[in-house]
This record gives C-alpha cells, structure tokens and sequence, in this order.
C-alpha cells in the first residue's frame, strides 16, 4: 500500500512541576507539636536517589530526643484517649483532607526523597494514605464494633517504625489507626525517606492535633534501637526486614509491650495453564516491577504452569521491554530510582549470585541517567528452588521463574518458603482458585491480581514474614487491649 | 466444531488500558501524534442522508484537512456507502487518499451470502479499494464460527485486490472472550484488518476493547508471521481519546505498527478536534470549531 508515514512517534518529557513544592532547607524533630532542635541528635542530609542531590537536612532524634518525646507523648495521651470517640475521629478526617489538598505536593516529594515514579506515589501512595485515616477515622467512634463487643482501652504509647519503600503510607498505615484507638504514637521514619513523614507532622499541626499526640523522629537503626528499648514505650509497631524484626523481638522478650512486626517476603505468583496469560503478564509485571521492586509483598517468585511456561516468560520478556525506566519525576515512568546505594549494592551482589549459582539472567537494555542509583528490570528463568535469588528477598526489579506442573506441585513450592507474607493466583477457574488460596500459607492472597492495597482489607504475614495485622477491623486490635485484661 | 474460547479478564485488561490513558503526551509529541492520527483517519460518512455532494466535500477536506496548516497530512481514506463509492473514488483520484465501502449488509449483516458478495462485488466495481464488512453476528453468537469464517473467506474472495476490514462489533459481542474469538476467526479467515465497530452501535472502540484485539493481532502475528491491522472505530470523537488508541497501539504491537497501513481510526467528528488541538498547540489558545469546515 501507498500510505505510509516515517515517523517513529515517541513521547516528549512530561516532567512534574516541583516549583510548588515548599520544602525547607531544614528540618527538625516533631516532639511536643512543635519542630525542635536536636538536644543530642544530629543532623543528616537526606538525597534524591535519582541525582545524588541533597534535598534538606534532617534531625535525627538522640535518645534524649526519644525521652522528650515519650514523655511528652504520655502527658498527652490519657486526654486524648479520653475524648469521645466521634471527636477524635474529626482531627483523622482533618489529617485525611489535608493529605489530600496537599496530595501533589506530597506526591512530589515522595518521588523525590524516594525515587519512585511519580505515576506511583500520585496515583497509589498519596490515595491510599488519604484513605487510611479516612477509614479509621470511621472506626473511632465504632471501636466496640471492631472488636467484636469487648470493653477495650488504647494501648497507652506506641512506637512506630516504618520502611523507606512507602514511606507517607507506611505511616498512615501506622498511625491512622493508633491514633483512631486512642493512643499517642512516636514514628521513626527510615532514614533515607523522612520528609513526606515531615510534611505529615505539618498536616498535624494544621489539623490542630493536640501536642504530644504524634511525635515525628527521624533517625537510623540506632535510634530505631532506643526506640524500642526505651521505657515508657506500651508497644512496638514495625514493618521492616526479618533481621531487625528479629533483634526487637528478642529485646522485647520478657518486657509487657505489645508489637506487631511486618516483614520480608519471597511471594508465589502462580500462573496456571488456564489463567488468561495477557492480564497475568501485566500482574507480573505489577507484582515485581511496581516501585523498582521495593515491596515486601512482591511476587518475586514466579510460578508458571510448565505447559505455559515458555509462552509466558516470552510475553513477559517483551512486555518487559515497554517499561519506560528513568526520571522518577517524569510522568510516563514505569520504573524509577533504587532508593539508596546501600540497597542497590544488596540486589547487584544477589542477582550476580542467581548468575553464578548457573540461573540465566535477562536485563532490559535501557539508558539510564549516569548519577543516581539505578537497576534495569531483570528476569531470571532456569531457577532451581534451592538458588539464592529463589530464597532471599532481593527487594528490587528482579523476578525469578520456576515452573511446576500440576496444582498440588504449585502449592507444595508456594509454601516451601521461610516466608509467607503475599502470593498471587492467576485461573479463570473460580473453584481451583479458592482451593488454593485456602492452602497457602500467606497473609493476602491476590486472585488474578497483585498488588492491590485497600484500607478496609488486612495485611500481614505467616512465618518469618511477622505477626499483626493492618488495614480493617482486623487492624484495630494490635492497638487495643481489653479491659482488666 | 468445538468452540474454544479464549480467557480474557476484563478488570486485568480494562486496568491495563486506562493506565495507557494516563500516559502524558505533551509539546512534540503532542504535534506529532495528531499528524499521525489525521494521517490514519478514515473518515467516514455512513448516513442515509449522503449525497454526492455531501461526499464530494468530505473528499476535499480529506485531501485537505487545513489549508491553513499545510503540515497537517491528507487522511488514509474516505469510507462511505457502496452507492456513493464511485463519487469518491472520482473525487480522490491522484490524490492518494483511498476509497473505502462499507458492505455485506452493513450494519447489521442480516442479508444472505449471495447478496453480501453481490454488494462487495458491486463496491469494487464502482471503485473501493478497501471493503469494511460485518462478521454474521447471528451465527456467531448462536455458536456458528464456520459460517462466520466462512462468510468472510467468500468476501476476501470477492475482493480480489482490494483490502479487506472486518467488523466484528464489539458492542454486540457480550464479552471479551467474545470479542478475542471473533478477532481471531477473522484473522485466520484471511481479514487484513480487525475493526471493533460499525458505530451504529451503542459502544464502540473502547479502550478494553481496542486492547483485546491488539493483543489478538500481536499473538496472531507471533504465531503465524502474517501481519494483520486494527482499525479502531465508534466513539473515537476527541484528540485525547485518538492519542489514546496510538499509545495502546504503541505499547502493544510496536512503533511499526504507527502506520495507516497497520492502524486506522474510523471517525467523523474527530478530525476537526485533532485540528484544533493541533492549532493550540501552535498558538496556545484553543479555537473555536468554526475555525474549520465541517466537511
């Protein structure tokens, strides 16, 4: 035919405005309702894992710091818990609000400190933390109800500590309904993404928290350490890796604090021969390339049918090829930033393990900016169940492929695993899909989806992925106890 | 013949195809997709009201969209009524912008074989050099896929030289597996083009719809080696939503799949969008829509 254009139509750069982002130049600890100086803390510059730039200094809390701030926390808390549910429910309804008036902002920032894409903390991140503190601001007044009729208390003082991967939603996550059941609450954000948690302590000076309420102290493992040690502290909240869920959980031994600990992850992502393989391609693509792989619930152990198998992994294959890896600011993105050197180092040492332990490896061949911390989307097929990259959490954009060949054979290699936070079931076939999912041993269990987070829904692990439950009711009770228990 | 239906998921695949929509096409490429989109416009008068007047005019702004804007390309083709296929075939000639019929009982297709192949016949004899059929959707949905295939190897037949469009209706088809199915009958029956609508129906090419048929196209393709294209047609009215089938064409099949050879648009309204669009872009102010001739 005659009609034919040359054109090869690619999309321009569609960067997001930073220009109404308002961020100091410095920032200080959120103790007592006000931003203070660090008495023994210090101060640290937090980057843009995308450029390597500093984007503002940031307190970290000492232990005098945390001290300050329990004891301010536990002035404020008897009032707090005191006041009738419905009202503590409208200062959640304000934080929610103004998370979402100032969503954009937040968004930006988010990408920034962290590096994921902006599609990702604009559409996902931002939301579903709004939505958070809607929910549970829902349930403040409806406690009873939650826990199914029993007289209950708030806890008293709980400490937070929240991973760099979602950093605004982790602490919505956190603090929305410990806030909803009465408590007062410190949060550590981690140390490499501590300004939308920064931001949020603005949002609660905005909503007229009362002081003492909520305390913001950045910091590192160490003071994440203090934290938990500290006296005064009525339970423990943290989502993080299995080493440091381990280390809190030993020195907690014997001491009458709550925790709940939400940790690593190696999730199945089973596709069976009968699941329509184009809508399981992009649930892949979700489950493991979603925020560069920074998910503890990742599907990072793919599981396909051996009779689809080949077909699958070359769908795969070419859809991994459309991933648009880059500028995290950029609004066509698929795949940002690695979010710190640290955590690069960690993915580049297991991926040239999978290589050498004799997996074949595939990269997608993309140009990425030269500073920065960067990871091209990989995908390892020839795995054996005893290979590293099959066993250990890599927490980054890499998936590796097993196959199996019959049902029994999927379920027995899903729960051969020291984990059990997440796993995904991709039939068209309803009744095999709920036999399955009933035999797994994992928290959430996806069918013919992945990655899909709601407020009302509970999240948490079996095994070494930790114990506690967040998002619904089911998330109340870990900030409850019963009376005159 | 046992029906094997394929599975679809349609929260998967309609996720999947809003996510395209959210991807930002600004500035260059922005100018440069609404060329491309003009450039792989059918535009299409399908009334009981035509005219060869009314036709003639519609050729003239195919041939040129703008005066104004002389970067803006001629359309692929006019697509109209067998009757009036002679009056554009006359009126675009030299010009390279081709004639197109609808036929086989268009829209519903509710005519026997005889008289589908007799119009088909009669199209091309006046001068369509592109047929755009509808699949028997009567037999297929009573479970009939060999009449279905049937009918449309009789019409390729009938076609000789020109190209071949068939219309599977997606509107009609109830699903997704449905529409995939069909999709796939009329590729193996010898289709040079997959077309979702005739847009005398109540949906047309959504984007979940558009997604189906690309992934079917490129599976086809995959297996086969033979190259089918996909016109996207009904309800494509807006520069945005034009952009929008480019990015699922884009990221499903490929940049060389960005041809009026391998993709159209059926449309009408849309062409004067994607001008003022383009004007904006230029001047940045929108315009008004009397800035352009309706035909």
């Amino acid at each position: 035919m005659s009609v034919r254009t040359s054109i090869v139509w690619d999309y321009a750069p569609a960067p997001e405005a930073t220009d109404h982002v308002r961020l100091r130049d410095s920032y200080g600890l959120f103790v007592g309702g006000e931003f203070r100086d660090p008495v023994d803390g210090r101060r640290e510059p937090t980057i843009n894992p995308a450029t390597e730039e500093p984007l503002a200094e940031v307190a970290w809390a000492g232990p005098k710091d945390l001290e300050a701030a329990i004891e301010a926390a536990r002035a404020a808390q008897p009032a707090w818990a005191a006041l009738p549910g419905r009202e503590r429910a409208k200062y959640l309804f304000r934080v929610a609000r103004l998370i979402q008036e100032r969503a954009r902002e937040l968004a930006v920032v988010e990408s920034l400190d962290g590096g994921k894409p902006l599609r990702e903390s604009r559409d996902v991140d931002i939301p579903l933390a709004a939505a958070h503190f809607f929910h549970y601001a829902g349930w403040a007044d409806k406690l009873r109800y939650g826990v199914a009729g029993r007289e209950v208390e708030p806890m008293g003082v709980v400490g937070q500590i929240v991973p760099w991967n979602f950093p605004l939603l982790m602490a919505a996550w956190k603090l929305a309904p410990a806030l909803a059941c009465g408590n007062a609450a410190i949060l550590k954000p981690a140390e490499t993404t501590p300004l939308t948690a920064l931001l949020l302590a603005e949002i609660c000076q905005e909503a007229e928290l009362p002081a003492g309420v909520v305390a913001i102290v950045p910091g590192d493992g160490a003071t994440g350490a203090t934290l938990v040690r500290a006296p005064g502290i009525d339970k423990i909240a943290f989502t993080g890796s299995t080493g440091v869920g381990r280390d809190i959980q030993t020195a907690l031994a014997g001491r009458d604090v709550g925790l709940t600990l939400e940790l690593g992850g190696k999730s199945a992502n089973i596709v069976f021969e009968d699941a329509a393989l184009d809508q399981a391609v992009e649930g892949i693509v979700n489950g493991i390339f979603f925020n560069q792989g920074h998910v503890c619930c990742a599907g990072s152990r793919l599981l396909i049918q051996e009779s689809v198998a080949d077909q699958v992994v070359a769908k795969l294959w070419r859809r991994m090829g459309n991933l648009r890896v880059g500028d995290p600011l950029d609004k066509n993105t698929d795949v940002g930033a690695i979010n710190s050197a640290e955590q690069l180092a960690r993915i580049e040492a297991l991926v040239a393990a999978g290589e050498e332990e004799g997996a074949v490896r595939r990269t997608v061949a993309c140009d990425v900016p030269e500073r920065g911390y960067w990871f091209a989307p990989t995908l390892f097929t020839d795995v054996s169940p005893a290979h590293r990259i099959a066993v250990e959490e890599i927490f980054g954009p890499v998936v590796s492929v097993l196959t199996f060949r019959t049902q029994a054979e999927a379920i027995e290699k899903a729960n051969n695993s020291r984990y059990g936070l997440a796993a995904g079931i991709w039939t068209d076939k309803g009744a095999k899909a709920f036999e399955v999912a009933a035999a797994l041993q994992a928290g959430v269990v996806w069918q013919n989806t992945y990655n899909h987070f709601d407020p009302t829904a509970a999240f948490g692990g079996y095994k070494e992925s930790g114990f506690g439950r967040e998002g619904g009711p089911a998330g109340l009770r870990p900030y409850l106890r019963e009376k005159g228990a | 013949m046992i029906r094997r239906l394929p599975h679809v998921d349609r929260v998967g695949i309609e996720e999947r195809a809003a996510m395209l929509g959210k991807r930002s096409i600004k500035t260059t490429a922005k100018q440069q997709g609404i060329r491309l989109a003009v450039s792989m416009l059918d535009l299409t008068t399908l009334e009981g009201a035509d005219t060869p007047g009314k036709v003639r005019q519609l050729c003239a702004k195919a041939v040129c969209p703008a005066p104004t804007m002389p970067e803006i390309p001629s359309v692929a083709a006019i697509c109209v009524y067998p009757a009036l296929a002679g009056v554009a075939r006359g009126a675009l000639q030299g010009t390279g912008v081709r004639t197109a019929s609808v036929a086989t009982g268009f829209p519903s297709g509710q005519v026997g074989l005889d008289v589908k192949l007799r119009e088909t016949e009669d199209a091309i004899a006046a001068g369509a050099e592109e047929i755009d059929m509808v699949i028997s959707r009567e037999a297929f949905l009573a479970g009939d896929d060999a009449r279905v295939q049937e009918e449309i190897v009789r019409v390729k037949e009938a076609c000789g030289d020109a190209h071949l469009k068939v219309i599977v209706e997606t509107a009609e088809l109830g699903s997704y597996d449905h529409v995939r199915h069909a999709s796939m009958i009329s590729m193996e029956a010898g289709a040079d083009f997959v077309k979702t609508s005739t847009g005398k129906a109540a949906t047309g090419a959504t984007p979940g719809v558009c997604l189906v048929m690309l992934e079917a196209i490129r599976d086809y393709a995959e297996r086969t080696g033979r190259i089918v294209g996909f016109k996207a047609a009904g309800g494509v009215s807006t520069s945005k939503a034009a952009l929008h089938r480019l990015v699922l064409v884009k990221e499903t099949l490929g940049d060389e799949w960005l041809t009026a050879d391998r993709f159209r648009i059926g449309a009408s309204s849309v062409l004067n969008d994607l001008l003022m669009q383009y004007a904006k872009t230029e001047t940045g102010r929108y315009g008004r829509s009397e800035d352009f001739s309706k035909e």
